[in-house]
């Protein structure tokens, strides 16, 4: 029990002495780097959290996982429901779904500023584009891996194409879609930051630029250690979600 | 008959009505050659129909196209008199596995498919009292929260037993439903579907590689063999219930079977 709470963190203290360390050897040279030390970041951190600003752009941000991940949803459901039951469908959409798939969301960005302009639209469209994915295969996998049972059994209550869908099928899936969303939300919110460097005016990505142009390096390190954390709580969301799932199920 | 006092010897024997006639038919899949042909067969009202044969011979394939989950490509099944085009809402099916909805609890997955569209119409609180009757019936009183995940196989098939019976219907299908249980539980399970299905009114088409089953539950027994599959024998079974107290009838019942079998095929079905 004490291992399962000593060894991380002790691993996560190992981690800021290397860091602590090797601004302090480079900061020798170039004596700028010695203001991304820990000691100035954390400094800086307990000084943001309770700054209001931060809050306002770690909700801006959240709040385009929210809307990226609810387009990611509402695309690649019934689109991997369709790859799962259509033959056809799977058969004419799985190599374009491959190439797609491959292309990195943010090769799009110019595409997209030219088309939905300049805000959240090409943030949310890079976003749902990055997320679909893991959403849609796991869906369709989801489908195929269906016990036949259960659809038979469907079929002997004349089901409707509706019923069989929403009372057999999604459920019967839910487990896929849940890890599918894990796996989304792990993009969502690597591609985020970036995405939000291009155009807007706050959000995290927005304030790690803003922090460099301040030339204010501590609350940039504090950016990243937020934005660390912060993507680690979504992950344990989605996989206590799942856990839970997993459990009733 | 002086039947000893028992459960299901008070209860009316097969009507005469027909539930459910099957009138030369025959039944391909896509790109085989026929698994049957021309098979014509009646089930009785309340009656307890028994299918045997070896393995491979197309009795799932007949229960299917007698169930409406295939079409047959020749003749014509009827179920209470009227063209059979799909499931027909007073059929209920039970197979091999009991393939609960794992996401739903005992209780819910009793109630399964009771409101979906092509069944008939009912208000919840008459869905509830039949799945309440249905789950007492099979002894799963008090286990209605639980998770399917937390039943043994025999419960698990209780559940599925008691799903069928909540649609209340004419005719249960059900193919080798006890074939995965252990041998106590199937012995258990075997009397408890002879008196849930008379208390329900219901008639059974039970597929069966297992003699001994049919013997036991079987008001009639049909024998399915050759290929394309035929009805190749057919045996009425007037004993009273329950049978165990007649041995030496079962036993001269079971060498006929076991003799027709091995006249007709070369693949002998396997018993315990
Ligand atoms: N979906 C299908 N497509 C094509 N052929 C099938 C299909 N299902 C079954 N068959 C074939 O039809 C024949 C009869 O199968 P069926 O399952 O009806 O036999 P069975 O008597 O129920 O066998 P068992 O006792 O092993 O359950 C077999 O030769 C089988 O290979
Ligand atoms: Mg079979």
């Amino acid at each position: 029990m004490p291992s399962r709470i000593l060894l991380p963190l002790g691993g996560l203290a190992l981690a800021a002495l290397l860091w602590a360390a090797g601004t302090a050897v480079l900061a020798a040279n170039t004596p700028i780097l010695a203001h991304f030390a820990p000691l100035e970041a954390f400094r800086a951190l307990g000084r943001l959290v309770l700054d209001p600003i931060l809050w306002e752009h770690i909700l801006v941000s959240l709040q385009r996982v929210a809307v990226g991940l609810l387009f990611a949803l509402a695309i690649g459901i019934p689109a991997g429901v369709l790859t799962g039951i259509s033959r056809l469908f799977a058969a004419a959409t799985t190599p374009l779904f491959q190439f797609l798939r491959m292309i990195s969301p943010l090769s799009w960005m110019p595409i997209a500023v030219m088309v939905l302009g300049v805000g959240d639209a090409p943030v949310y469209f890079l976003l749902a584009f990055a997320a679909v994915w893991p959403i849609l295969l796991n869906t369709a996998a989801g489908v195929t891996q269906l016990d036949r049972n259960w659809l038979l059994l469907a079929r002997s209550l004349s089901a409707t194409r509706g019923e069989t869908i929403f009372r057999v099928i999604l459920p019967g899936i839910t487990a896929h879609i849940l890890s599918g969303v894990r796996l989304a939300i792990g993009i969502i919110w690597i591609i985020l930051v970036p995405a939000e460097m291009l155009g807007v005016s706050a959000g995290l990505g927005y304030f790690i630029l803003d922090a460099r142009d301040r030339l204010a390096y501590p609350d940039l390190m504090a950016a990243i250690l937020i934005i660390g954390f912060l993507g680690f709580l979504l992950d344990h969301g989605a996989r206590w979600l799942y856990q839970r799932w997993l459990h009733r199920a | 008959m002086n039947a000893p006092q028992s459960l299901a010897s008070g209860l009316a024997p097969p009507g005469t009505e027909t539930a459910l006639s099957a009138e030369s038919v025959s039944f391909a899949y896509a790109g085989t050659g026929p698994i049957f042909d021309q098979v014509s067969l009646t089930i009785r009202r309340r009656e307890i129909l028994c299918l045997l044969g070896g393995s491979g011979c197309g009795k799932s394939t007949l229960l299917r196209v007698l169930a409406g989950l295939e079409t047959p490509s020749a003749g014509r099944v009827r179920f209470l008199g009227q063209p059979l085009a799909r499931p027909h809402p007073r059929s209920a099916l039970v197979f091999q596995q009991a393939s609960l909805l794992p996401w739903l609890n005992v209780f819910d997955n009793a109630r399964f498919g009771l409101d979906f569209k092509h069944q008939p119409a009912t208000d919840a609180d008459t869905r509830r009292v039949r799945v309440q009757a249905a789950l007492d019936a099979v002894g799963l009183s008090g286990r209605e929260q639980a998770w399917p995940a937390q039943l043994s196989g025999g419960q698990a098939q209780r559940v599925a037993l008691a799903r069928a019976l909540a649609r209340e219907p004419e005719l249960l299908f059900a193919d080798e439903p006890f074939s995965a249980l252990d041998a106590i539980t199937r012995a258990e399970m075997q009397s408890l579907l002879v008196e849930v299905v008379h208390r329900w009114h219901a008639a059974v088409l039970l597929v069966t590689h297992d003699i001994d089953e049919a013997i036991l539950v079987a008001d009639r027994i049909l024998l399915m063999s050759g290929q394309p599959g035929r009805i190749s024998h057919e045996w009425p079974v007037d004993i009273p219930h329950p049978r165990e107290r007649h041995p030496a009838t079962l036993t001269a019942l079971r060498l006929q079977i076991l003799a027709a079998l091995r006249e007709n095929t070369a693949a002998i079905p396997t018993h315990p």
